[in-house]
């Protein structure tokens, strides 16, 4: 058993709202914080270590500030939307290691309403790569249309087994009451929607939403007298994919790295796992991710996401939230996955859900896919 | 003359050698001298081995196109009135693959493996970017 197992997830909560013109970031973060903190049965007074993302580059102690927090550990990695998977990571481990004992790890969101454009609104990072690519225009879709097309070529993989994803997560929004988009959509209605970097086209995109989440990670020992019983952490680890000198495999993502090493902590195969959470910022991320993780073979993820594997009664569930696709994408989604793995794995799910949910795979993958990315991956077990 | 309305390169210490070959309308990419290994982008230590020697080595300007997207949607400023363009990752002859943009050719035209040839433009007098084109002598 790893250290990780010394924490555990005794608190979720995914704000409902899809579209909040009339709040704030920081009043997301507040409530999302508010409904972790009980659904954990605990307060912020319990809180000692606290992780965010997305609010600046050291904005995590005017976020702290704002909730009156003093924290002695805190986190605000930033590896993009994975970065909230990588967090309840780092709290096990400052948890494990006496840094802290409960770590309230937060994230919101208004993108929506502030009509951000956060997958096409062009690139400028500031960072020194940026004026070798900036001038010739990527933004975050093209990067992950251009891995695609490579998938594409290399493998012939099809439109209509990209699009086969984007119809699951839907239906699956449709059994979530809180989801931004619940009509069904048909293979037909994605491939007839229009190509806004090809191939890929506008349904094969994750939504833009508001939203907020916020997870609390504390010690096994202090979970035992608490509201919920605790989600236990089996195994993580982090990767990191960038243009490699040059030489960059496009189709191999971080998650060829962090998912056998979380897989081989938890102890647990591909046959074990009940529920995939995968990032789903476009319906290629599932497909290679599935690759990159190993339950498929390398170019075969076309043929493996047919036949409603991925959906609900199939195989291998995934997404059972309706994901970015069509739940929320409020810009940085990781967060979200956590949540819905616990979910299900506590049988909170009602109509969606997972039968028998014991192990529950986490990926979420930060950045450009095409240029440089993050994945993180998570093992949970009830 | 109408601005420049897309990014430029912000050209610094590391990257210099690579944009100055670019104005004299060379393509020209790093070559570590202590251990023989190309990069690119061009960086002032070889990752490889932690050397400073470094040698700008000459290319063709020959290459194929590795992958690509046709993009049709992008509302920064400079690419909201230039679409559709086609982003691309080319792969030089000497080996290394560089972002770049398909020009010269229609859209729907483009093909992974497609044999394409640098062309310089001065996106300003002190810039000229790199792009690629149909080659001429396709084989």
């Amino acid at each position: 058993m790893s250290a990780l197992a010394r924490a555990v997830i005794a608190g979720v909560y995914e704000h409902p709202t899809r579209w909040a013109p009339d709040k704030t970031q920081f009043q997301l973060c507040a409530e999302a914080a508010r409904g972790a903190l009980a659904d954990a049965g605990l307060t912020l007074a319990d809180v000692d270590g606290f992780c965010t993302a997305g609010v600046g580059p050291i904005g995590i102690m005017t976020l702290a500030e704002h909730l009156d927090l003093t924290p002695r550990f805190h986190d605000g990695t930033n590896i993009g939307g994975s970065s909230f998977v990588a967090h309840v990571l780092h709290a096990a481990a400052a948890i494990a290691a006496g840094l802290a004992e409960t770590v309230l790890i937060v994230y919101a969101s208004t993108a929506s309403s502030d009509r951000y454009a956060v997958g096409t609104g062009g690139l400028t990072l500031g960072d020194a790569p940026d004026q070798f690519e900036a001038p010739y225009g990527p933004t975050v879709l093209n990067s992950y249309a251009l891995v695609a097309q490579r998938h594409m070529h290399e493998y012939g993989t099809r439109a209509e087994q990209l699009a086969e994803i984007a119809v699951t997560m839907r239906r699956h929004a449709g059994l979530n009451p809180h989801a931004k988009y619940r009509d069904p959509i048909t293979v037909d209605d994605v491939l007839a929607s229009r190509v806004v970097s090809s191939p890929l086209h506008l349904l094969d995109c994750c939504l833009i939403s508001d939203g907020a989440g916020a997870i609390v990670v504390t010690a096994a020992e202090r979970a035992r007298d608490l509201a919920r019983p605790p989600v236990r952490l089996l195994g993580g680890s982090e990767g990191l994919c960038h243009t490699a000198m040059g030489e960059r495999d496009l189709l191999a993502m971080a998650a060829a790295q962090s998912g056998p090493r979380a897989l081989a902590m938890a102890g647990v195969t591909h046959a074990d796992v009940d529920l995939c959470m995968l990032y789903d910022s476009f319906t290629i991320t599932v497909l290679l991710t599935l690759e990159n993780l190993g339950f498929c073979a390398r170019g075969e993820g076309g043929a493996f996401v047919q036949g409603g594997r991925l959906g609900l009664g199939g195989t291998l569930p995934t997404n059972t939230d309706g994901g970015g696709l069509s739940s929320n994408h409020p810009g940085m989604r990781g967060i979200f996955l956590v949540i819905e793995a616990v979910r299900q794995l506590r049988a909170d799910c009602g109509p969606r859900q997972v039968a028998d949910c014991e192990v529950a795979l986490c990926h979420g993958t930060g950045g450009m896919l095409g240029l440089r990315h993050s994945g993180v991956t998570l093992v949970l077990g009830r | 003359m109408t601005k420049y309305a897309k990014p430029l390169p912000r050209i610094d210490e590391e990257s210099k050698g690579y944009w100055e070959a670019c104005r004299r309308h060379e393509l020209v990419v790093q070559r570590c001298a202590a251990c023989g290994r190309l990069r690119h982008y061009p960086r002032a230590l070889c990752p490889a081995c932690l050397s400073e020697r470094v040698e700008w080595q000459r290319c063709s300007g020959r290459g194929a196109v590795y992958t690509f997207t046709v993009t049709y949607q992008n509302q920064a400023a400079g690419f909201r009135d230039a679409l559709p363009y086609v982003l691309a990752y080319v792969e030089l002859e000497e080996g290394v693959r560089l972002l770049t943009n398909i020009v010269d050719c229609a859209p729907d035209a483009v093909r992974i493996g497609m044999p394409v040839e640098v062309v310089f433009e001065d996106a300003t007098p002190d810039v000229t970017l790199p792009k690629f084109k149909p080659a001429d002598d396709r084989p």
